[in-house]
C-alpha cells in the first residue's frame, strides 16, 4: 500500500490524523496533512482506508 | 417489492455516493440503484463557492469519482431524473419520467434547495449546484460589482471569491455581523473585520426590500430606503430540505426527514446528509447539519445500519470555511447564547481557538488559522468537558 496526499486539495481538516494517527500528521501553520510513512504496514490498512473515506477534500490516494 | 429488490438511494451527491461505497466496502453483494436529479456525475460542493467560483479550479475537478469507479461499484445510476413520490407500503419510489422503482431499503439523500427571492430579473443567482456556479461565474466575468444577500457561509465565501476576481463585493444581512447565526457576535465581528480589510462593503443590520432593474438586475433597495447598485446579485439566504417529493409519503417531515439516532425514518427507510434531521445522542437533541463532513459520516452510519449492524450516529459535526487567507474550522454545535472563550492564540494575531460552553459544558470548538490545536480540542466536545 502506497499513500499520496494532494497538498493543494487538502483543507487541513485533520480527519486523517483522527483515523490513523500513526500514519498522518498535520503541519503546524496551515494544517495540511503530512505522511509519517508512505508505506505503512498491513496493521494500518483499516485505519488508512478510514482516513481516505473520511477526508472531506478527497485528498488521499491509495495505491495497492 | 421483494427482498431481491435493490437498495435504492435517492440523491446522487456526497451522502448518496458514500452510502453506496460503504455498502460495497463492507461486501454487500446485492444491487444498488442511485437516482439523481442533476445530469452530472456526483460532484463535490464545497469547492463551488471557493476554488471554482474564484476560477482557481476547472469545473471538472469537482467530480467525486471518475467514470470507471461507477462500473467497479456496480451501481445502477439514474441521472437527470427526479424522484417525485414515495409509497411506503408498496416500497416503491416514483420518478418524474413516470417510472416506479421498487426497493428493499431506501436511503433518502436529496439534500437541500436554496431559498430564492421572488424575482425573474436576469443576473440574479443562487449557488447550490455546479450549473448555478458556472452561470454565476459567466455573469461575474463581465461584472464590476456584485451584491450578496446573506452573510452566512455561502454569502461570505462568495464575496471573498468575487473580491479575488477583482469585483467590488457588497454583503447585506439583517444581523449586526456576518456569521452571527453560526458562531455568535464575537467571531462574527472578526469575520467582519476580515472582509472589510479586503475591501468588501458590509451593510449589516438592514434587510433587502426588493430587487430592481429592467430585464436584468440593476441593484437592490434596502429596508431603510437606500438603493445599492450592482451588476450581479447573489441570493444566499439559506436553504430548505428537498422533501417536497415526500409530502404525501407518511414520513414525518419537520424541516428535514425526521429520523431516530440510527438515521432511520421508518422501517426500511433511512436518511443521510443535509436532508436528515436526526437525534444526536452526543448532544441529546434533534439536529440537521448542512455540512460536507456530515454527509460522509452519516452515510457511513446508514450503510452500517442497512447491513444490520446497529450504529448510533453521535458525531461532533465538523465544518470549515476558507475566506481570503483565513481558515475557520469547527467541531460541535454553537447554540444561541453559548458562552465563548478564547482558549488558545489571540485574535489580534490572526490565530486562535475558541471554546463554546452551554450550561458549563463545552459543546463547540472553533479554530481560526489554528488547525492542529483545534483537532486536539475536539476531544473536549466528544468528552462533554466542563
Amino acid at each position: 500500500m502506497r499513500i499520496t496526499i494532494d497538498e493543494e486539495t487538502c483543507i487541513g481538516a485533520g480527519q486523517c490524523v483522527l483515523a490513523a494517527p500513526e500514519v498522518f500528521d498535520q503541519r503546524e501553520d496551515d494544517g495540511v496533512a503530512v505522511l509519517l510513512t508512505e508505506t505503512p504496514g498491513k496493521d494500518q490498512r483499516a485505519a488508512v482506508d478510514e482516513a481516505a473515506v473520511r477526508c472531506p477534500a478527497l485528498a488521499i490516494r491509495l495505491e495497492q | 417489492m421483494s427482498e431481491t429488490d435493490p437498495i435504492v438511494i435517492v440523491g446522487a451527491s456526497a451522502a448518496g455516493l458514500t452510502t453506496a461505497e460503504a455498502l460495497r466496502r463492507a461486501g454487500y453483494p446485492g444491487r444498488i440503484t442511485m437516482i439523481g436529479e442533476e445530469r452530472h456525475l456526483p460532484y463535490d460542493r464545497p469547492p463551488l463557492s471557493k476554488q471554482v467560483l474564484a476560477g482557481a479550479w476547472e469545473p471538472a475537478r469537482v467530480a467525486l469519482r471518475d467514470e470507471t469507479a461507477y462500473t467497479k461499484l456496480e451501481l445502477g445510476l439514474r441521472l437527470g431524473v427526479a424522484a417525485t413520490g414515495l409509497d411506503l407500503s408498496a416500497r416503491v419510489v416514483r420518478l418524474a419520467d413516470g417510472e416506479t422503482v421498487p426497493y428493499s431499503d431506501l436511503v433518502i439523500a436529496t439534500g437541500v434547495r436554496p431559498r430564492r427571492l421572488d424575482s425573474d430579473l436576469a443576473r440574479v443567482h443562487v449557488l447550490r449546484t455546479l450549473d448555478d456556479t458556472l452561470a454565476l461565474r459567466a455573469d461575474l466575468a463581465g461584472a464590476r460589482s456584485v451584491l450578496v444577500i446573506g452573510a452566512g457561509f455561502l454569502g461570505t465565501e462568495t464575496a471573498a471569491a468575487a473580491t479575488q476576481l477583482g469585483i467590488a463585493a457588497t454583503i447585506v444581512d439583517p444581523l449586526p455581523v456576518p456569521m452571527a447565526r453560526q458562531f455568535g457576535p464575537e467571531v462574527g465581528g472578526f469575520v467582519a473585520d476580515l472582509h472589510r480589510a479586503h475591501g468588501v462593503t458590509l451593510l449589516t443590520g438592514v434587510g433587502v426590500a426588493q430587487l430592481y432593474g429592467s430585464d436584468h438586475v440593476h441593484g437592490v433597495e434596502l429596508t431603510d430606503g437606500r438603493k445599492i447598485e450592482a451588476d450581479v446579485v447573489v441570493v444566499a439566504i439559506g436553504s430548505a430540505p428537498a422533501t417536497q417529493w415526500l409530502a404525501d409519503s407518511g414520513l414525518a417531515i419537520e424541516d428535514g426527514v425526521l429520523c431516530d439516532e440510527f438515521c432511520r425514518a421508518a422501517p426500511h427507510v433511512y436518511a443521510a446528509g443535509d436532508v436528515a434531521r436526526w437525534r444526536n445522542p452526543l448532544f441529546e437533541r434533534v439536529m440537521r447539519v448542512e455540512h460536507r463532513m456530515n454527509a460522509t459520516e452519516q452515510a457511513v452510519a446508514v450503510a452500517a445500519n442497512l447491513l444490520g449492524r446497529p450504529t448510533s450516529f453521535a458525531p461532533a459535526p465538523y465544518f470549515w470555511t476558507d475566506q481570503f487567507d483565513v481558515k475557520i474550522q469547527a467541531y460541535g454545535i454553537f447554540p444561541d447564547g453559548a458562552e465563548m472563550l478564547i482558549a488558545h492564540g489571540d485574535p489580534t494575531e490572526g490565530k486562535f481557538v475558541a471554546h463554546y460552553r452551554e450550561n458549563g459544558v463545552v459543546v463547540g470548538v472553533l479554530g481560526w488559522n489554528m488547525p492542529r490545536q483545534l483537532r486536539t480540542d475536539r476531544a473536549l466536545v466528544i468528552d462533554r468537558a466542563q
